[in-house]
């Protein structure tokens, strides 16, 4: 309780120094000086809060798991390059004969092509990943602008850009974005692009409230009163503190955005010339993987998908717990 | 003696967490409250008296640990089987609760709430029920047809009326109230503590009312205790401890309170520096030594026991049975 | 995963819901005021979905009939013919003007697939997936319901964490993912368990009426019911866990352990009924999301529904299919918005009627 108010205190002064910065820029003279100082107290302050928020994150252990998870999907992924080549996924120099059963060769068997199952969902995890991660930026992105700008601007205009956003909430999300992905051609980016425009909202009512309970805390109206325009207010002093919300979403976007990847591309409107794994599965059920009861054709690709959704989640969860403990989720 | 007394409290000690993390609430409290008595705790916010009232009938979360003895008849509530305890509570005690409105549950009619524990004691069938509930809202000066309203519908004083109903429904022997009238204007307030002097006399029910306020108190019961961080420091006749308190805490409390219901100071009594300390931090020797202007040093290392203020009045103080600085001037 | 937000993202917008509810005025005026302003709201979101959808199909794929007729050998003359078909040689005003005149009659338009009106195609449709989603949320919503109570009122023990870990994997899962292992594990057989259900459809065309058809559509609605449910109920837990966790340090739950009531009283009677009034408007807007989250779990299980026509108008493309369709998904969930909106102030007295 007593370390928790000291660094209140601490935190306090720092903002002091801030708007002390503020006011040199503006009046212009020795700016240099001062700023130097306030910088390094600012980066003070963020390793020590990135080192709280650490100790605070290592006493979740399911955040932990999901960590640990996600480090190893992406070392994977990273060397794929080095470990499978990208040779796995052409289909002219298919190394095997169609539909192998699991062997020592082809661990996982092979496709209806004579792919290795292992190589490409090795494979696979970089586009998924790529995509999921893109997505959940742009999407998280739009949220953010969306949100500090009506957060801060108020009045009729918070409103008609809050309208839209409800709008946009309780439009069918998954819908939107399958119908987005057909009229437009097929590309990965057109996947980003579908995701990222149509799950936005969400992060824009998060960030909108806490852009309003950050604009309520005296500091920011000194800034105002010494002549700190809009733009700096809302970049210097509003990004800063919604920040760490804005990481939080980010992470429980990811999963989300994984997952309509998947299934954008089980639907046939991914990109047709890379292995994703919701293209993997589409292929499995076109080869009758199904019926034919080829089961490890089509099992890894799911779990992938759904390991990689949990440990994002997992972690999404574990941050904001850490981020607002009340809300409970990590209790 | 064969008249045993109605309530007896015997070194109770609540602690919350455990290990290095443990805070103590409440430090070995002893109380005794005789049949038909009424008996008033005061204390700042954070002394632990609220947690004492709740650990009367084990109401504390689980996280809570309870030593010690809480004799209700001669009973011994907290190792009782859930199944005695659950017959003792609101028919052996019932609990007036401070602020009404959260007290109430906000989605069930105020009727259903008041004939609840009738039914769950097996004291009544429905319709019995509803025409008790008729009778206990009119004891309590509420016309009976309230019993269809939600709680939001009623204005706080008239909640507090309908949990003094609520607590009432069962004839049990004691009530305690745990700041029945905090929160509410100072005419209701006076209202409210006047319904409750009425029925407990009426019913020859014990009362064992905490607040902030000593007047309050001073007004209504029969005796009175003091507590600060966990401990009663003075307890003794109600006359003597609000007009001739012996501890220096009892002194600030009973000049903090010009008038009934000044919420203002309800943290800060008058002329009293500083803060209730932080249970997790207490000072040490006696815990009211840093507010304390007749402090001597022997208080930062010696916490003092109660002893002899008076005819049943005790005190825990260095400078009860010594001369008393400061008392006369 | 059919849903595209995260069950902590309901738990969030629904709490800022609930304390829109809570500003509500509390005379029956009120009521009839605030139900007509949602009724406003819901109209104007629905013109707003019309001019979405008019924006989507005709302007971003630049021309929708070389869009549809992709990868078909078409001459110019046949081209012509089709634009002239779907209005597209008019003024883009006069067709957004056309467009939503039609869809406020009720006309969606002609299917360039089946060649038969969008409209009746759906209503052709719509009672399996009625069936279908109908089902699954029931179920679902009891199953979170009862799971996330149970969660709640032991937070923090080994159950709780089973709980809530079981759920937050199931939602992980891609709903098709599943529903393709169900078929494989269930249908086609797996080792010593046989094909116990069938692979897809609603029914099995053997000719069976009364209770015997009633028998059969059961049977055919296990798995995808099941799928539905597993992907489903997390939401469903993980609301109804938060807003009971909120509730549990009420004070009324004090006083009601205090009347001497047993402890499975005091959560059912006082703590529950509190705790519902926030998860029950969440589970009014899941429904929407259901119906649209189907079109996966329909088309793995070859479903007669909304979903299944909706994978069938988009191989093609079938764009006024795909659009009706988009229109019927948006319109469903403005629908279910609307009922949780005019329902909450029903369910809570401290909002009044």
């Amino acid at each position: 309780m007593t370390t928790a108010k000291k660094t209140e205190k601490k935190t306090e002064t720092t903002k002091t120094t801030e708007t002390t910065e503020t006011t040199e820029a503006v009046g212009g003279t020795k700016a240099a000086k001062t700023s130097t100082t306030a910088t390094s107290l600012v980066w003070q302050r963020r390793r020590a809060s990135v080192a709280r928020f650490w100790k605070q994150y290592r006493t979740h252990r399911a955040g932990l798991y999901g960590l640990a998870a996600l480090a190893l999907i992406a070392l994977l992924a990273a060397t794929a390059p080095l470990t499978v080549g990208a040779d796995v996924q052409s289909v002219t120099e298919a190394p095997g004969t169609a539909l192998e059963s699991p062997s020592a060769e082809f661990p996982l068997g092979t496709d209806q092509f004579g792919r290795s199952l292992l190589g490409l969902l090795i494979w696979g995890a970089r586009i998924s990943l790529l995509v999921g991660l893109l997505a959940a930026a742009l999407s998280v992105a739009i949220g953010t602008v969306v949100g500090i700008i009506a957060g801060h601007y108020g009045g009729w205009f918070s409103t008609v850009v809050m309208r839209i956003t409800d709008w946009f909430l309780v439009m069918p999300t998954l819908v939107l974005a399958i119908v987005l992905a057909t009229v437009m051609s097929r590309s990965m980016w057109t996947v980003v692009l579908a995701i990222g425009v149509t799950s936005w909202p969400t992060t824009a009512r998060l960030v909108r409230a806490q852009t309003i309970a950050v604009e309520s805390r005296p500091y920011i109206e000194r800034a105002t009163a010494l002549g700190g325009g809009h733009g700096h207010v809302m970049s210097r002093h509003v990004l800063p503190n919604v920040m760490p919300l804005v990481l939080a979403q980010t992470t429980l976007c990811i999963s989300t955005a994984i997952l309509t990847e998947a299934t954008l591309a089980f639907l046939g409107l991914g990109d047709p010339t890379v292995v994703s794994w919701g293209g993997m599965l589409q292929d499995a059920r076109e080869a009758g993987a199904v019926s034919s009861g080829h089961w490890w054709y089509l099992a890894p690709p799911g779990l992938a998908i759904a390991l990689v959704a949990l440990a994002f989640t997992l972690c999404g969860r574990a941050v904001e717990a850490v981020l607002n403990p009340k809300l409970g989720v990590g209790r | 003696m064969s008249a045993r007394s109605l309530l007896e409290i015997k070194d109770l000690r609540v602690t919350y967490g455990s290990g290095a993390a443990a805070v103590p609430a409440v430090r070995g409290v002893d109380l005794t409250l005789e049949a038909g008595s009424k008996l008033g705790v005061a204390g700042e916010s954070g002394c632990g008296k609220s947690t004492l009232a709740l650990a009367l009938l084990r109401l504390l979360p689980a996280s809570a640990r309870i030593e010690g003895e809480v004799l209700l008849d001669g009973e011994d509530v907290l190792s009782m089987s859930w199944g005695r305890l659950r017959a003792v509570r609101w028919a052996g005690a019932s609990i007036v609760f401070q602020g009404a409105m959260h007290s109430l549950n906000a989605v069930h009619r105020i009727g259903d709430q008041i004939a609840e524990p009738l039914l769950v004691h097996g004291r009544s069938t429905p319709a019995a029920a509803r025409r008790r509930v008729g009778e206990l809202l009119e004891h309590v000066g509420l016309p009976a047809a309230r019993a269809a309203a939600y709680p939001h519908e009623l204005s706080g004083g008239q909640r507090q009326r309908v949990m003094i109903a609520m607590a009432l429904a069962c004839d049990p022997r004691l009530i305690v109230a745990d700041e029945p009238t905090t929160a509410l204007d100072v005419m209701i307030q006076a209202q409210i503590l006047r319904l409750i002097e009425r029925l407990v006399a009426e019913e020859s029910i014990s009362l064992l009312m905490i607040s902030h306020d000593l007047a309050v108190l001073a007004d209504t019961c029969d005796r009175l205790a003091v507590m600060y961080a966990g401990r009663v420091v003075e307890e003794g006749p109600a006359r003597a401890v609000y007009e001739a308190a012996a501890h220096p805490y009892g002194r600030a409390l009973s000049s903090a309170f010009p008038r009934i219901g000044d919420l203002a100071s309800r943290r800060a009594p008058r002329g009293l520096p500083g803060d209730p300390p932080d249970p997790a931090d207490l000072p040490g020797g006696c815990a009211f030594h840093p507010r304390c202007a007749v402090a001597v040093d022997a208080c930062t290392e010696l916490d003092q026991e109660l002893r002899e203020a008076g005819a049943g009045h005790r005190a825990a103080c260095v400078h009860v049975g010594s001369r008393t600085p400061g008392s006369t001037s | 995963m059919t849903t595209a937000s995260t069950p902590a993202d309901v738990a969030r917008a629904d709490q800022a819901r609930a304390t829109d509810g809570a500003s509500r005025t509390g005379s029956s005026l009120g009521y009839l005021r605030h139900a007509a302003g949602k009724l406003g709201g819901a109209l104007v979101s629905l013109l707003a979905v019309l001019v979405t959808s008019f924006f989507l199909f005709r302007i971003i794929p630049g021309d929708p009939v070389k869009a549809m007729t992709h990868g078909v050998p078409t001459t110019a003359e046949q081209l012509a013919t089709l634009r002239r078909q779907f209005g597209l040689d008019l003024p883009l005003w006069q067709q957004f003007t056309d467009y939503c005149a039609k869809a406020l009659s009720g006309d969606l338009g002609t299917s360039f697939q089946f060649r038969a009106p969008v409209g009746d195609l759906i209503a052709e449709k719509l009672p399996a997936t009625l069936l279908l989603t109908g089902v699954a949320v029931v179920i679902y919503s009891a199953l979170g319901l009862w799971l996330g109570t149970r969660s709640a009122w032991r937070h923090g023990g080994l159950g709780d964490k089973l709980n809530t870990g079981i759920a937050l994997t199931l939602w992980s899962v891609p709903s098709f993912w599943l529903g393709l292992l169900l078929i494989i594990v269930f249908s086609v057989g797996m080792g010593p368990i046989p094909g116990l259900f069938p692979t897809g459809g609603m029914e099995s065309g053997t000719g069976e009426t009364g209770f015997g058809y009633v028998l059969d559509v059961a049977h055919h609605l296990v798995l995808p019911v099941v799928t539905l449910v597993a992907v489903g109920y997390a939401q469903t837990l993980l609301v109804m866990r938060s807003s009971l966790l909120d509730e549990m340090g009420g004070d009324y739950l004090t006083t009601a352990r205090a009347k001497g009531l047993r402890d499975d009283v005091v959560r059912r009677r006082h703590a529950v009924p509190n705790a519902l009034l926030p998860t029950v408007t969440m589970i009014f807007i899941n429904l929407g999301h259901v119906a649209a989250g189907s079109i996966l779990v329909e088309t793995v299980f070859s479903w007669p529904g909304l979903g299944g026509l909706f994978y069938q108008a988009l191989s093609v493309p079938d764009l006024p299919l795909v659009q009706g369709l988009f229109v019927v998904f948006a319109g469903a969930m403005i629908l279910m918005n609307l009922i949780a909106d005019l329902l909450y102030p029903l369910l809570d007295p401290r909002v009044g009627r």
